[in-house]
């Protein structure tokens, strides 16, 4: 009893992934060789899988699909085995008419087909998939400075010799995709399978043109919610981390990108996801420009091999943020009024051509701000954008394109977009939203085009926090070191 | 507890009057709760829907109708089926959340009573059901799920005989399609179907017949939705 308890307590932080089968059944026999790869390293609900009943339990009898138990019951919880969700508020019972009995399901994966408690998931445990080895997949023919070389070098070598993890810390602008060619064309020589995983369905579609353009031989996925083929099963795989949820051991290679970012580092379920997606002795790669405190930790102990690329692909180094006190600044903002001292800077910038990116905490103050900002600034071409604003992917475009001079956002756009000439402010930059990591990106949004790698980055608050302190102080420590490489 | 839509944490005031009469715990957050428009004032008398008419035009099409005319008494429809009621519904049948269900519990038993507090306690209620197919697709029927919910014993005297989907049809192919229940045995009392969804009021009016023509006296319809 005592040792369930304890077992039960400890799988909360531990997860183990022992239940996966690795046991290749022996039974010789004819199998088409793109069978062994549409189901390899898959997890998956029968629902899941293309095949008719008949074949379906063929493949069962020779051992080529194992079932595993699907929720596991602890002595107080539950844990889905296919999202690692082990909350009580989102397991809850169904009178099933499959089985005719009351049971639990897992509501947290549910948009991905419901787990239920009645029902196995299938793992292949078949003849494993081979993946074709070709000398020199990769095309693209750009060069690297120094120091992304560096970082190339060392990343090759990780996924050359596999069971490693490398974090790959890089400024916002470090030019990551590029430094990843070399060590995946590598692996793929080698005939590994390799993922990158990222936060974000842009990301992904923004990514697979250019991976196609590079590695044209080459079998490639895109997976996110909404794409169009979901069988994932090409040799490599950029996805959604959530598109994970059904792959269990099926990479030699792991590339998590931005592991600090909010998705990643706020849902349990994702770090349980990809790590289970890696195989046994996989290379995982984490890229990020912002490392959280867990993973600074592990820097510092030496349990975690870091390779820096503290200058931006165009050499320029990281414009560093200003910070500028406005005393009554809660009180203005509330009444939808600006500091004086914003109108200030703006008549006085250095470049008044540039564009305008104006981060705000919240939605409501985003949409409430614009129109004295119109007015103030006599700007005409300006306007908001939040998550929840349906036409979010046009009016960054616009932004792009310049048919907008300034756009006022919530976090949303921290990372992960480039426009090529902007000044940066965040107004009440003080509110808990915007923590160190968030900062750092923020400021990391100006000068990223080597035709303008400058740009002026403001914070307007009103008490200077911790958040942007460390933030300040972090750019300009990766500059300091930048320095020194070039 | 938590919201059973967003997820986040639903706080509750102390105050003297809930801890002497506690109420029952909130299913939905203060911001997702208004999302759900109960139906209530200028409804169609048969329909229930929104309606400035006493009887909307659509009911008048089915009363002029040799066919249909007063095969079904009236329905009587919970919520609108609005953008979040659709979502909830999307989730809750599709994707199969049952628990979902619960969100809906308190009105919907509240309006049923105001509704059929007089007929409810003769009648017989009959969830309408679904093919086998698709029952063991869904892994539930959401017709008897909120059946279950109003606190009422309800029998399963239709069976169902095509598995079509009706979301999948337009309304002239809803209107003109064959009958897809079956009743055995006689039915002398009067029935309260339930479904989810009212959208052309067909399915409730094929299962109306039905029962009509084993003897049973008037059929009126409650569903979740109008």
């Amino acid at each position: 009893m005592f040792q369930k308890v304890f077992s039960s307590f400890q799988s909360l932080f531990n997860s183990s992934y022992d239940w996966i089968p690795t046991y290749t059944s022996q039974t010789s026999h004819q199998l088409d060789p793109s069978t062994s790869q549409l189901f390899a390293g898959k997890l998956l609900l029968r629902q899941d899988i293309p095949l008719d009943e008949q074949d379906f339990q063929a493949l069962c009898t020779m051992d080529y699909f194992q079932p595993v138990q699907a929720i596991v019951k602890h002595q107080f919880r539950f844990t889905c085995r296919r999202c690692g969700n082990n909350k009580k508020t989102l397991f809850s019972e169904i009178p099933c008419s499959r089985c005719h009995q009351r049971h639990v399901y897992c509501r947290k994966c549910i948009e991905m087909g419901r787990v239920l408690a009645c029902e196995p998931l299938y793992v292949w445990t078949g003849p494993t998939a081979e993946w074709e080895r070709q000398e020199t997949p990769c095309t693209w023919q750009g060069s690297l400075t120094n120091s992304q070389q560096q970082a190339s070098d060392r990343i090759t070598k990780a996924m050359v010799n596999g069971n490693e993890e490398l974090m790959v810390w890089a400024v916002c602008g470090a030019g990551k995709t590029e430094m990843l060619f070399e060590g995946i064309a590598a692996a793929i020589a080698q005939g590994k399978r390799v993922c990158l995983a990222t936060p974000r369905a842009d990301v992904v579609r923004e990514l697979l043109p250019r991976f196609q353009a590079s590695f044209p031989e080459t079998t490639m996925d895109g997976l996110y919610g909404g794409s169009e083929d979901k069988r994932g099963t090409a040799q490599l795989i950029l996805a959604t981390t959530h598109q994970l949820i059904r792959y269990a051991h099926a990479f030699d290679v792991v590339i998590i990108d931005e592991i600090d970012a909010f998705p990643y580092h706020g849902d349990p379920s994702l770090p349980f996801v990809t790590n289970r997606a890696a195989k046994r002795d996989a290379s995982m790669i984490y890229l990020t420009a912002t490392p959280r405190k867990q993973q600074k930790s592990r820097v510092q102990a030496n349990k975690l091999a870091t390779v820096f690329v503290p200058v931006r692909f165009h050499g320029h180094p990281l414009p560093a943020p200003k910070l500028h006190l406005c005393f009554s600044l809660q009180k203005q903002l509330k009444a939808a009024q600006l500091p004086e001292a914003l109108l200030k800077w703006y008549r006085k910038r250095v470049n008044p051509k540039r564009q305008l990116l104006i981060f705000v905490p919240t939605i409501e103050l985003a949409e409430k701000i614009v129109p004295t900002l119109a007015e103030k600034l006599s700007i005409s071409s300006i306007t908001s954008v939040h998550s929840s604003d349906p036409e979010r992917e046009t009016k960054v475009q616009q932004l792009r394109h310049k048919e907008i001079f300034v756009l006022v956002t919530t976090t949303i756009l921290e990372r992960g977009v480039t426009f090529p000439s902007v000044d940066v402010v965040v107004l009440d930059a003080g509110h808990r939203v915007f923590d160190e990591a968030a900062l750092v990106q923020i400021a990391g949004r100006a000068g990223r085009s080597p035709d303008d790698p400058t740009g002026e980055v403001i914070f307007f608050h009103d008490g200077r926090t911790n958040a942007m302190v460390e933030a300040v102080q972090s750019i300009k420590a990766m500059n300091k070191k930048g320095r020194t490489v070039k | 507890m938590k919201c059973l839509w967003c997820e986040d944490e639903i706080s509750m005031d102390i105050t003297w009057v809930n801890v002497f009469f506690p109420e029952p715990p909130k299913k939905l957050c203060p911001s997702c709760e208004p999302d759900l428009e109960p139906l209530k004032d200028s409804l169609c008398h048969r329909c229930s829907r929104k309606s400035d008419t006493s009887v909307c035009p659509d009911c008048e099409r089915w009363e002029h109708h040799p066919m249909w005319k007063g095969v079904l008494s009236f329905n009587r429809s919970v919520f609108s089926y609005n953008s979040t009621l659709q979502g909830m519904i999307a989730k809750w049948k599709y994707r199969g959340d049952y628990v979902l269900r619960e969100a809906f519990q308190e009105v919907s038993r509240t309006t049923f009573k105001q509704t059929f507090q007089q007929i409810a306690k003769e009648a017989i209620l009959v969830p309408i059901p679904l093919s086998e197919e698709r029952l063991y697709e869904r892994g539930f029927n959401q017709a008897e799920a909120i059946a279950d919910l109003l606190g009422h014993p309800f029998q399963q005297k239709l069976e169902r005989i095509d598995g079509g989907k009706q979301s999948k049809k337009s309304r002239k192919d809803r209107i003109t399609s064959e009958n897809p229940f079956r009743v055995e045995g006689s039915i002398n009392k009067p029935v309260i179907l339930i479904d989810d969804i009212y959208t052309t009021g067909i399915t409730v009016r094929h299962a109306a017949i039905r029962l009509k023509e084993v003897g049973c006296p008037t059929v009126y319809s409650f569903t979740l939705a109008r």
